[in-house]
């Protein structure tokens, strides 16, 4: 049997290779005086712009009290059926509040339909991405987890606002 | 009976029929707020307004006579503009209160705004503010702002509770609902305002914000308050009741049912006090033991003594299968001594709804055998017998008779044996050998028969340990469909108990009178055969509006 031929066999240029490592070198080089575009996280962390869909929060009016009047929408809406209301009444003025409010974030696909349908603006995506669990349950955020005072949500409101 | 053409259709109508009426009854729905079958026509809401050709102006249809030959456009130009414009009024001074609404999801306004509002609002100026959150009762609260003063409470209240309690007062944009001087709103029947109400105007203060109405099933059934025997749907939510709410039927209830109905007949099946799986008195304490355990101890106790020492206790409370199947045990084991307690309060009756009877199902139990037989003992005589020791052993069903008479808790102190099926705990279970778990009215199929001999079927809306919402059947909301155990809304509290009727043919079955029934229609249709009065009555003619058997036709 004739002995194959190889396709293409390498220069004399290639084959002595100190050319070819000089020129990986040196797109070494000039990526070491680039801007870098990797972070080291998480000694530094990563902070998303306001258009940004992290985990669903519940804004946190400045009186202490829920937004959230408990409407069921969001509820509703969600695709993945993530999240659990139980309304309750109140003695403020809207007198509807969520008693229970519960997201399970195993369930939530990060979609924002929730944040869309809610009519009091009180459901709203946060920058916050760092989610872990290591228990099924551990990953059911009750209140005490999702309520975010007003003013460090201001970011995304400005955001949503600015396409009513 | 006459013709009138509606849109373009010829539709039949009886003599003095208006045209709403005509059109409900040929199928078509006319928009309509303050019109209500059973109630006067006052005609102020103005959004049925029809084109009636050879008629200058638009009418209404709730309070315009149908006559021969009338043609009738619902859906002509003329009549969507001005249904168009009634909305419009409508909505000038509503509140945009569905997010905290409890009607959202059944407001005849939301979905008539959805088919026949522009979508917009013209109205620049501010709305009207009224008090919100008002007790016209013990039950009902009403919110100022979103009534669209359709007098429909008010007339409920004078035509059909018979009690004027309610009025309208002032005028214009200020007009408002309040109670007379000194009265409040709390007829027996008061909360069916609440659901004619075609708003979220008034709300039952039990119910309220307790769940949406997307996230519940509803299962049609009955009450078990009274011998009426009012025809309800069960709204349940996460296995729970949240709300009974009366279904119609023109033959036992209307439109309607009484508050104590509603509020108060359902509490004990969410109740701490349910007896969750078998027990056994073991060194004086009622302790959990499996189905086996529970039901061999039983029958082994029993074993060798004389039907004559043997008593049985049935319930008005428990269906004609369990009843059918008590009596069928009693006969096997050679017992004449059955029968069960009457609750008759005298006077308590009224010429609306209510019965003096407050039992769903007496004359179903008695019909199914639980009455004294011959040489048999009743109640009385059961429960001196067992204080004689002359009863030995006592089966009590669905039943707390130490609770009737002091001396039947006397009696009870000393018997060899008593064996209950309570679905709670209660002041009979303490005396028991054996506490069985009974399935309560909202968790099993069967039948009652209501004063007017009129059969009508109970169904499962909540279930129990042994039983799978999608595979027997049951109403399903979205959260049941979707829900899995790691979801706190689909891992809900089933308890462990079965109906009266399944444990008794479990027991039967263990002392060697192999019953063979697995569903409660086989057992109808056994006691059908046996019983001449249910002869060639079924589970589909029962249907979804019951069977009266004094209409049954008589077999040749
Ligand atoms: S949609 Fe908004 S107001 Fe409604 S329950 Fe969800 S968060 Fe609360
Ligand atoms: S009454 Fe109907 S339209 Fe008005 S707020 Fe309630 S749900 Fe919305
Ligand atoms: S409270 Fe309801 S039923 Fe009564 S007038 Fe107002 S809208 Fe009509
Ligand atoms: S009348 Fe009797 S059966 Fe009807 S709802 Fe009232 S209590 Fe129940």
């Amino acid at each position: 049997m004739a002995k194959k031929k190889r396709m293409k066999d390498l220069t004399l240029w290639e084959r002595i290779y100190l050319p070819e490592v000089a020129k990986g070198l040196s797109i070494t080089l000039q990526n070491m005086f680039r801007p870098a575009f990797t972070m080291e996280y998480p000694e530094v962390k990563f902070m998303p712009q306001g258009s940004y869909r992290g985990r669903p929060v519940l804004v946190l009016e400045e009186h202490g009290g829920e937004r959230c009047v408990a409407c069921g929408l969001c509820s509703r809406v969600c695709p993945a059926l993530a999240i659990e209301i139980q309304a309750g009444e109140t003695d403020r003025e809207k007198e509807r509040y969520p008693e229970k409010f519960e997201i399970n974030m195993l369930r939530c696909i990060f979609c924002g339909l929730c944040e869309e349908v809610c009519p009091e603006e009180a459901i709203v995506m946060s920058k916050d991405y760092e989610l872990a669990f290591t228990k099924r349950e551990d990953a059911i955020y009750g209140k005490d987890k999702l309520l975010v005072p007003v003013a460090e949500l201001q970011d995304r409101i400005e955001f949503l606002r600015s396409f009513k | 009976m006459g013709k009138i053409v509606l849109d373009g259709n010829e539709v039949d109508f009886k003599q003095g029929q208006t045209i709403i009426e005509a059109a409900k009854d040929a199928g078509v729905e006319i928009p309509h707020f303050c019109w209500h079958p059973s109630l006067s026509v006052s005609g102020n809401c103005r959004v049925c307004l029809v084109e009636v050709e050879k008629m200058p102006k638009l009418a209404i249809a709730c309070a315009t006579q149908a006559s021969e030959g009338m043609v009738v456009n619902t859906n002509s130009g003329k009549a969507l503009e001005a249904r168009r414009a009634v909305m419009e009024f409508l909505l000038i001074n509503h509140p945009l209160d569905c997010p905290i609404c409890d009607e959202a999801g059944e407001c005849k306004l939301q979905d008539y705004t959805y088919d026949h509002s522009i979508g917009e609002s013209r109205f620049t100026e501010t709305k009207t503010n009224k008090d919100k959150r008002v007790q016209l009762g013990p039950h009902v609260m009403f919110d100022g702002d979103r009534c669209i003063s359709c007098s429909r409470c008010i007339r409920f209240c004078d035509e059909i509770a018979g009690e004027t309690e309610l009025t309208f007062v002032k005028r214009g944009d200020r007009v408002t609902i309040t109670t007379f001087p000194g009265k409040e709103l709390d007829n027996p029947y008061s909360l069916n305002v609440v659901d004619i109400c075609p708003v979220g105007a008034l709300t039952s203060r039990d119910a309220r914000f307790r769940a949406r109405v997307w996230d519940m099933s509803h299962t049609n059934t009955i009450c078990n308050g009274c011998s009426r025997g009012c025809n309800t749907e069960m709204w349940v939510r996460s296995n729970e009741i949240v709300r009974l709410v009366p279904r119609f039927n023109p033959d036992v209830n209307s439109y309607w049912m009484c508050d104590n109905g509603r509020l108060n007949t359902f509490r004990f099946v969410n109740a701490e006090s349910r007896v969750d799986g078998p027990h056994v008195r073991r060194e004086g304490k009622l302790t959990k033991v499996t189905w086996d355990e529970a039901l061999g101890s039983i029958s082994s106790e029993i074993k060798g003594i004389n039907g004559k020492e043997i008593a049985f206790i049935g319930s008005p409370f428990a269906t004609i299968e369990d009843n059918y199947i008590l009596s069928k045990l009693a006969k096997s084991l050679h017992s004449k001594n059955i029968d069960m307690p009457e609750y008759i309060i005298p006077g308590s009756a009224d010429d609306i709804l209510i019965r003096e009877d407050k039992t769903p199902n007496s004359t179903g139990a008695k019909l199914a055998g639980v009455v004294p037989q011959k040489d048999g003992l009743n109640l009385d005589g059961i429960m001196k017998a067992v204080k004689e020791k002359k009863i030995r052993v006592l089966f009590v069903m669905e039943e707390d008779i130490a609770l009737l008479k002091p001396e039947y808790a006397e009696a009870l102190k000393t018997i060899e044996f008593l064996f209950v099926m309570a679905s709670n705990f209660n002041s009979t279970t303490e005396f028991a050998n054996v506490v069985l778990p009974a399935a309560t009215y909202a968790e099993k199929n069967g039948t009652w028969m209501n004063f007017q001999k009129r059969l009508q079927r109970i169904r499962p809306a909540v279930t129990t340990l042994d039983m799978d919402r999608s595979l027997d059947g049951l109403e399903m909301s979205r959260l049941d469909k979707f829900g899995t155990k790691w979801d706190r809304w689909g891992n809900y509290k089933k308890y462990d108990a079965r109906p009266s009727w399944r444990i008794l043919v479990e027991l039967a079955g263990l002392m060697g009178d192999k019953m063979k029934f697995r569903m409660a229609e086989e057992v109808f249709d056994d006691a059908a055969k046996h019983i001449e009065e249910l002869h060639g009555v079924t589970y589909d003619e029962i249907g979804e509006s019951g069977f009266e058997l004094t209409k049954k036709a008589v077999k040749v």
